[in-house]
């Protein structure tokens, strides 16, 4: 079973074909990377993948079915710029969200939801910030609490949107440090990256992306510099030194 | 006793408006229940023209379903391209145009009285009276009770899924949460309290109190339980506020609660800031030292 | 209704959707239609209040009047937004209940007072076109003159604010000003129309034809003059129809002309759903072929 299969994806805007033709095939158990230059369908790809878009033409599989909200297999880290934090609520309840589809409709969240909600923001080292106010939390705060909510919903599939988009080093460490372990339990993640820098470092997958799928497979194989050349076409300026080859975007 | 009935009903109001206001304001939609009170002159004159009676029921359901009608259309534009508040604009404007024209050409003949429609009538409020399971009280009362009811309900079933759906809809979509059917729930409820609460203070004020003492309550709220306890007693602030202040210059009760509710919005915005400075400077002081 | 009078009627209600075509338009690029709303809801203290002030029921005075409340609690809104944490939908909302509630409360003072007028507030929500005094219409077309004209002398610094205020901030445009002009231009239009076809068709008028005109153009001087013939057409046809049997009030018509106009833009236009829905087929059979 893949993680990820995707047929002949297209997605249309009005006029303009936004993702055309989109094929990929992910196995799982891998920490993957979506690359691409902006305004490339990164975005508008893990959309359609969550089934938001009702105008897309293809076939997406997750975990071998249908994208079904309901089996909560899925958790998803959105941008953190997706949400407003002028929310009048603290840390700690935004992660407790994470359990909802697990306490079901028209019941309260039990005292396991919370525990496991505790223990999912002790994972990402903010347990101290349990009851502040998220409006006050700093940009890789936020990051943190939201990789929080997805880790207590206890998914098998993750997909973050940029997670490492304005956060500063010591946040980005335990991000990543996380999404490893996740991996070593056998859970397979996807993540919507923009710097190029980490990418050999961080995920042993990587998907090229720009209105299709140029590329995808391990990391060594297709992070090259021909690969990288096509899919950003132009707008790349590499430099190689001698320890291997350093993308500089 | 009349007088009470007043004031019982200014509270019912502001508090039933200000508990519905909390989500309003959470999920920006202020703007819709500012439309849904004008469209519900639309329902109203539908459920005249259909019914052909002037009964209140069929007004209340007239108006209901022009409150619904109301959102779904605003939704209908906004997801084919056009700009939400522009969207909002298009939808309530036309149908009240609607709605005047089929006073003229259908009701003209009838009293359907269009101040009292905007500001209602609060002081006639205890004459249309109600007698049920042996309690005589005024109409007024009994629907706003009932409705109040229903937001409770609305609320106890609902309320984590709400909370979820409106910080963050798309993360609440990819665990199952039934985002389209709670805004489409949360909007009906929205158009009822608007439809109990107009009757005696008009549309003009339960726009006023849906969404003032909600906004004031969320400028110092930490919690959205804190934000309900305060939505709800500033809510019931302003209509006694606004009741006696009515009484005491001889002058709109409706246009007066109106009014305080912008009076409480507006001391509550400079005591928090005034706060929050005093705050500041206390802290910049120990660091000091 | 003589037919003269219709005449200046028909020139009237032209004039004044060609100037909330084109004030509507501005609003619409920048977000703002609902504040319009607010606007004109804003005016209605100011009226009440200019005839507490001065006793007087001259026009001048009662527009004047409209428009320092208008205008003011177009700056309320913005100094909400920008001091609280307020967000921009909650301010307008409040502002304009607000206010008006106030301007009720003045409203119920004047009708106290021995020289009220008890149809003071049903003019306000719906306008007396059909009544204007020549007079009226005068200030009317001057009104609408002065904002067409004054729309035309802007119109390249206003183009740079909208689509590009750093830029503009950047060759040293004086945005406050500009803003503040096109804001006064606003709530003239307001003013001015309010009399003619009330409060709220006020508002129609501003929003409906700059949407029906963004409907078919992406281009500033094209959505300008099509949002303009739209506000003007709408005005003409709803004022003839009106004419045409008696009781039937223009401002309703005059909307309900525009929304007419929106409908079929919506249908029928370039990005309209007609052609969104054939176009959709096409995506699909070729996703079913390839």
């Amino acid at each position: 079973m893949n993680a990820l299969t995707v047929e002949n994806l297209s997605v249309a805007y009005d006029k303009k074909t936004v993702l055309e033709n989109a094929n990929v095939t992910v196995p799982t158990g891998r920490l993957t990377a979506i690359i691409g230059p902006n305004g490339a369908g990164k975005s508008t790809f893990l959309k359609a993948i969550l089934n938001q878009l009702p105008n897309k033409v293809g076939k997406v599989e997750i975990l071998g079915k249908l994208f079904d909200p309901k089996s909560l297999v899925v958790g998803y880290v959105p941008q953190r710029n997706a949400v407003d934090w002028d929310f009048p609520t603290n840390a700690l309840d935004i992660v407790l969200m994470g359990r909802y589809g697990h306490t079901g409709l028209f019941k309260r969240p039990s005292k396991q939801d919370k525990l496991l909600a505790k223990e999912a923001l002790e994972s990402v080292g903010m347990q101290e910030f349990a009851e502040r106010s998220i409006g006050q939390l700093s940009g890789g705060q936020q990051q943190r609490v939201f990789l929080a909510r997805a880790l207590a919903q206890n998914a098998n599939i993750y997909f973050l949107d940029e997670p490492f988009a304005g956060v500063d080093a010591a946040t980005e460490k335990t991000i990543i440090d996380i999404l490893k372990s996740l991996r070593a339990q056998g859970k397979s993640i996807f993540v919507v990256h923009h710097d190029l820098q980490t990418v050999k470092e961080y995920f042993d997958y990587t998907i090229l992306l720009n209105k299709t799928i140029l590329a995808s497979g391990n990391t060594e194989d297709v992070f090259t510099p021909e690969q990288l050349q096509e899919t950003y076409g132009g707008k790349l300026f590499m430099m190689q030194d001698t320890i291997g080859a350093e993308v500089v975007c | 006793m009349i007088e009470l009935w007043v004031i019982i009903t200014g509270l019912l109001v502001g508090i039933t408006c200000g508990m519905a206001g909390v989500f309003l304001i959470l999920r920006k939609m202020s703007m819709i229940a500012d439309a849904i009170s004008h469209t519900v002159l639309f329902g109203i004159v539908m459920a005249f023209i259909i019914t052909q009676t002037l009964n209140g029921f069929w007004m209340l359901v007239g108006a209901a379903v022009a409150g619904i009608l109301t959102a779904y259309l605003v939704q209908l534009l906004h997801s084919s391209g056009i700009q939400h508040d522009a969207a909002i604009g298009v939808v309530f404007t036309s149908l009240f145009a609607a709605g005047v024209l089929l006073i003229t050409l259908f009701a003209s003949h009838v009293h359907l009285d269009v101040e009292h429609i905007l500001m209602g009538e609060i002081a006639f409020v205890p004459w249309d009276k109600w007698t049920l399971l042996s309690i005589t009280m005024p109409k007024a009362v009994w629907i706003l009770l009932l409705v109040l009811l229903i937001n409770i309900a609305f609320l106890l079933l609902f309320f984590k899924e709400m909370k979820l759906a409106t910080f963050d809809a798309v993360y609440a979509a990819s665990i199952g949460v039934p985002i389209l059917f709670l805004h489409y729930a949360f909007m009906t409820s929205i158009s009822f309290t608007t439809v109990a609460a107009f009757d005696s203070v008009g549309a003009i004020l339960v726009v006023a109190m849906l969404i003032g003492p909600a906004a004031t309550a969320n400028l110092i709220s930490r919690s959205i339980k804190q934000m309900f306890l305060l939505s709800m007693l500033y809510g019931g602030a302003s209509a006694i506020i606004g009741y006696y202040l009515a009484k005491f210059w001889d002058t709109s009760i409706a246009g007066m609660m109106a009014t305080a509710v912008g009076i409480l919005f507006i001391v509550t915005l400079f005591a928090q800031k005034l706060v929050d400075f005093k705050r500041k400077s206390l802290v910049g002081k120990l660091e000091g030292l | 209704m003589l037919s003269g009078n219709l005449l200046w009627v028909l020139m009237g209600t032209m004039l004044l959707g060609i100037a909330a075509g084109i004030t509507g338009t501005f609003s619409f690029l920048q977000k703002q239609s609902l504040v319009g709303d607010a606007a004109a809801h804003a005016a209605l203290p100011g009226i009440a209040l200019a005839f507490l002030l001065t006793g007087q029921k001259d026009l001048p005075i009662l527009m004047l009047g409209a428009g320092i409340t208008s205008a003011l609690s177009v700056y309320c809104i913005q100094w909400i937004v920008s001091f609280s944490k307020m967000k921009a939908d909650a301010a307008i909302g409040l502002v304009l209940t607000v206010f008006f509630g106030v301007g009720v409360v003045f409203l119920t003072v004047v009708n106290h007072s021995p020289l009220g007028n008890q149809s003071g507030l049903n003019n306000f929500i719906f306008g007396k076109a059909a009544t204007m005094t020549k007079a009226d219409l005068t200030w009317l077309f001057i009104s609408a003159t002065i904002i067409i004209l004054v729309s035309l002398l802007f119109y390249k610094e206003w183009k740079v604010l909208i689509f590009d205020p750093v830029y503009a901030k950047g060759i040293g445009l004086p945005i406050e000003a500009l803003k503040a002009t096109l804001t006064v231009l606003i709530v003239m239009t307001i003013v001015t129309g309010i009399q003619s076809v009330g409060v709220i068709l006020m508002s129609a008028l501003l929003i409906i034809p700059a949407v029906s005109a963004r409907l078919w153009t992406k281009k500033l001087s094209s959505m300008l003059v099509l949002s303009a013939a739209i506000g003007g057409l709408s005005g003409i046809v709803g004022t003839f129809v009106s004419a045409t049997r008696s009781g039937l009030s223009t401002g309703p018509l005059i909307v309900l002309v525009a929304a007419a106009i929106f409908f079929i833009s919506y249908l029928i236009s370039p990005t309209g759903q007609i052609n969104k829905f054939l176009r959709k087929k096409q995506f699909r059979k070729q996703g079913e072929i390839g």
